[in-house]
């Protein structure tokens, strides 16, 4: 099992999920992809289309103002 | 799993700022697992031109001066204030120094994602152009019958 990490907090619509679709289609199933993010669209849809598309979102947590990390699993 | 969405967008416009809107929505639908069709006809068929600038593309003087003149993505005009070209490079230069995706990197996206292209067959009699003009993303020429066949049991734009 492999932990990749994904930074999105400089992206927006719609790169936001297509950076994050790219990065868990090079993952395997059961591997790990940490996404940093920022608070409104990207933190309200990211999770939610992720979980929608079958994977698992493990946390959100607040890391710094405005910024937060979730951990999806493939 | 739920059967999956479906979004399918006819691309008639070859204008720089629709372009863009186009291909957001393609993207962001492709990202989300949505099935993608795109149908380019008309103006829309100077996107996926292999030929990205202005060339005399197309059988016949007419075609090929008319295919000058409609020219590839390179070229595309802003629906208003276009100013002779000079607009849409701002416009991309803006989105690029504020970190927001420009067409090309859209459309390089969209064809990642898995998006599918079709080219209109009628458009393409009538300006000359054939399945070797477009790029090789565009998997089929087809008519407006199998288009209505494709989309159906999804949502459809007109852009």
């Amino acid at each position: 099992m492999s932990r990749a990490q994904l930074d999105i907090t400089a992206e927006h619509c719609p790169m936001t999920f297509v950076k994050t679709k790219f990065a868990l289609s090079k993952l395997r199933a059961g591997d790990i992809l940490e996404v940093l993010l920022t608070e409104g669209e990207p933190l309200e849809n990211v999770p939610r289309s992720a979980s929608e598309q079958g994977y698992s979102v493990l946390s959100i947590e607040r890391v710094d103002e405005n910024i937060h990390k979730i951990v999806i699993q493939k | 799993m739920a059967e999956k969405k479906k979004l399918s967008i006819i691309v008639f416009s070859g204008d720089y700022d629709k372009a863009f809107a186009a291909f957001t929505i393609a993207s962001g639908a492709a990202a989300l697992d949505y099935e993608v069709n795109l149908f380019f006809t008309f103006f829309g068929l100077n996107i996926i031109k292999k030929r990205r600038g202005r060339w005399p593309l197309g059988k016949g003087f007419r075609a090929r001066f008319f295919g000058f003149l409609l020219g590839g993505r390179n070229v595309l005009p802003l629906s208003r204030l276009n100013f002779a070209g000079l607009s849409p490079i701002l416009l991309g230069n803006l989105a690029k120094k504020r970190k927001v995706a420009g067409v090309d990197e859209l459309i390089d996206a969209s064809i990642k994602l898995g998006v599918n292209f079709y080219a209109c067959e009628t458009a393409g009699v009538i300006l000359g152009l054939e399945k070797k003009d477009f790029i090789p993303e565009v998997q089929k020429i087809i008519g407006i019958a199998s288009f209505l066949k494709l989309q159906e049991g999804g949502a459809t734009l007109f852009i």
